[in-house]
């Protein structure tokens, strides 16, 4: 009997990019593959186990009744479970939605809305189930998901930081940006991806959503002070984190 | 009245969920139905109000598979409403960031998503077992085509360099000839998949699509060309709307497209492949008919080569490109907004992925509306499906489903993307 622990990987809202970054392991996979069984991916095997799993990796957010549903049964046939992305962890670019009015949105979308079952809101998976741990970014970052993946395995909790990627950038020996007169959210955004807008001399856009305890107003200012107005800095925390807590200025 | 209904209720091994629903009445199909219940995130709706600076990063997350090809539509289409079109090296780059994504996309399809179909594994990982170093030089050649998108773009996935006006920072020689040793390998590497795909067993299978590609005057199409079909079609991007319609229907959240006055029509690969043909570099023409392949192939199952073949090419090409590399004077080239329309359509590498937005005097975008390829190809995918399992109406339901899978995943379909844009269900007695 293969005693190996059991992996599944979930998809639902989302652009599959964080559960492909498991694909992306080139190097790695087949030991990956050895060493747990992928019970259930359904993006890359056509044989499909039935729970429970020791470990879930759930991408995406919540969007409709039925995946409502459905991650209530992922939580109950698996021992622990991961959220890997920015839709799974904050709601995604796909809660745009809660600041404004869907019906016309999806209007705008379809000729025909009413085919279209859909709900007003886009929800991380913790508005819905207990979650383990929650790995962030657009998209994550595979080293990272290759830590956590271990962590879980070997019972212990992933090392991954929550410092600014204003930390990344001093461990790369990139110059600041905003001393360079760029407007950046690397001082509010949580590190992982490396710190490579910097690093390709452009300002951070926040894709790895909000680090622990962020100083909105702080940085508001000296955006300010670049010439990037209030209302701009806003537009710039409403992107792929938009209903993250951390990044809300209200 | 005796009714068969067959379901697929989740698709394997394709991007983003679908299903697939068969009915069938006294031994006859009466109908097929691709379901794509993806959940519907609203872009070009969440677009409306963004400056043209970000679309490029928004619309790269419609897909974690073909990022770039979204990025490279938004550019164009961004440049093409401000009166501006890409030259020069900055040009050439854009080309090559592209030829990765193929690279990665094609070696993931073909390798790990379509070949288990054809030896009768469920997945790559068990094919893997019996096909060691095959499964080992795909994933070598997928790496290949992620480094060049990486050492491009910061990252294979959602790149953060691409930009209106060009890229952030463009990379030295030194960087770009880094690469170049890991491209001749993965050619080579190519050369070998599609050698290895074309000794599969194919079925006799044939279909009269009307294919529908780029056509640029001296290249194999990537990211400019005008739209042409296989039955005389002959445009300019910008009039899509006059050749082309999408409508809405209930059981899927991606819209369908057709030609007007024809219906069904084909993008990707094969299309590419048969309205271009001519344009592909004599040594990769030899390999294709070494490979079996005529100038047209009108066999989806056959498709798994044209990939094959379309993989050695973008190799071919990103090496030319390095080798012709001088870095330009600037990363970007400015753009003045102003209040207009614009159009991209580029080759993603599943098809021709169009845009079309409408700025206001700052810059900000006031309407858009993409077409991505795979709601491009539903009712083509519809068509084979039907064809398909026709022929197969007489077997037991695990047979019949599967060779329905197989129909779907010829096309590669992304769901992610086209929801606005699958799950089987066979309903007999």
């Amino acid at each position: 009997m293969d005693r190996r622990p059991r992996l599944a990987v979930w998809k639902f809202a989302s652009c599959d990019g964080c559960q492909l970054s498991l694909l992306d392991c080139e190097d790695e996979l087949l030991a990956v593959a050895e060493a747990l069984e992928i019970a259930s991916f359904p993006e890359a095997s056509s044989a499909l186990a039935a729970g429970p799993y020791d470990l879930s990796l759930v991408e995406g957010s919540i969007t409709t009744a039925h995946d409502a549903e459905r991650i209530r049964e992922v939580r109950r046939q698996s021992k622990h479970l991961v959220t890997i992305g920015a839709c799974a962890t904050a709601g995604g670019i796909q809660a745009l939605r809660n600041f404004g009015a869907t019906d016309e949105m999806l209007a705008a979308v379809y000729p025909s809305p009413q085919y279209i079952e859909t709900l007003a809101t886009s929800t991380p998976i913790a508005a819905h189930v207990t979650v383990d741990f929650e790995l962030h970014g657009c998209p994550i970052n595979k080293t990272q998901l290759l830590e956590v993946v271990s962590a879980f395995l070997a019972g212990r909790r992933p090392a991954i930081a929550a410092h600014s990627v204003c930390i990344e950038c001093k461990r790369r020996g990139t110059a600041c940006v905003m001393v360079q007169g760029v407007p950046c959210l690397g001082p509010v955004t949580h590190a992982g991806c490396g710190a490579l807008c910097p690093a390709y001399r452009r300002g951070c856009y926040g894709c790895y959503g909000p680090m622990e305890a962020p100083n909105l107003p702080a940085l508001a200012q000296r955006w300010q002070a670049l010439g990037a107005t209030a209302q701009r800095f806003e537009q710039a925390l409403r992107s792929f984190n938009a209903a993250a807590r951390g990044f809300r200025m209200d | 009245m005796p009714t068969r209904t067959l379901h697929v209720d989740y698709l394997a091994r394709v991007e983003g969920e679908g299903a697939l629903e068969l009915r069938i009445e006294d031994g006859r199909l009466v109908s097929t139905q691709l379901r794509i219940f993806e959940p519907p995130r609203l872009f070009e709706a969440l677009l409306r109000g963004r400056a043209h600076a970000e679309v490029p990063d928004i619309v790269a997350r419609i897909c974690g598979i073909c990022p770039v090809a979204y990025q490279m539509s938004a550019v164009h289409a961004i440049e093409h409403a401000f009166g501006h079109v890409a030259e020069g090296q900055l040009r050439a780059l854009r080309r090559l960031i592209y030829c990765g994504e193929w690279i990665e996309s094609h070696a993931l399809h073909v390798s790990m998503l379509h070949a288990p179909d054809f030896l009768g594994y469920p997945d790559a990982i068990h094919m893997a077992r019996e096909h060691a170093e095959v499964v080992r030089n795909a994933l070598a050649l997928k790496k290949a085509g992620n480094e060049l998108i990486r050492v491009l773009g910061g990252r294979e996935i959602h790149p953060v360099n691409v930009r209106p006006g060009g890229f952030y920072r463009v990379p030295t020689r030194a960087e770009l000839n880094s690469i170049a040793p890991t491209l001749e390998s993965a050619r080579d590497l190519a050369v070998r998949l599609v050698r290895w795909v074309a000794g599969f067993p194919f079925p006799d299978f044939e279909r009269d699509y009307e294919f529908v590609a780029l056509r640029h005057p001296d290249e194999y199409p990537f990211n400019d060309g005008r739209l042409v079909s296989s039955a005389g079609l002959d445009i300019d991007i910008a009039d899509f709307d006059r050749a082309f319609e999408e409508r809405q229907v209930p059981y899927s959240t991606a819209l369908h497209a057709g030609i007007k006055g024809r219906g069904a029509y084909l993008v990707g690969p094969l299309a590419r492949y048969a309205l271009n043909f001519d344009r592909l570099p004599p040594s990769v023409q030899a390999l294709a008919r070494e490979a079996g392949l005529g100038p047209v192939c009108r066999n989806p199952f056959r498709s798994i080569i044209v990939r094959a073949i379309e993989i050695v090419y973008a190799c071919e090409e990103a090496l030319r490109l390095i080798a012709a590399y001088e870095p330009p004077r600037v990363a970007a080239v400015p753009l003045t907004p102003r209040p207009a329309i614009g159009f991209g359509c580029t080759e993603a590498p599943r098809g021709i992925c169009w845009h079309r937005y409408e700025f206001d005097p700052d810059g900000n975008v006031l309407t858009a509306r993409i077409v991505p390829p795979t709601s491009q190809n539903q009712p083509s995918m519809e068509a084979d499906l039907a064809a398909v399992a026709s022929t197969a109406l007489d077997q037991p339901d695990d047979v019949l489903r599967e060779r329905c899978e197989r129909s779907i995943r010829n096309h590669d379909p992304c769901i992610s993307c086209s929801a606005h844009f699958l799950r089987l269900s066979v309903l007999r007695p």
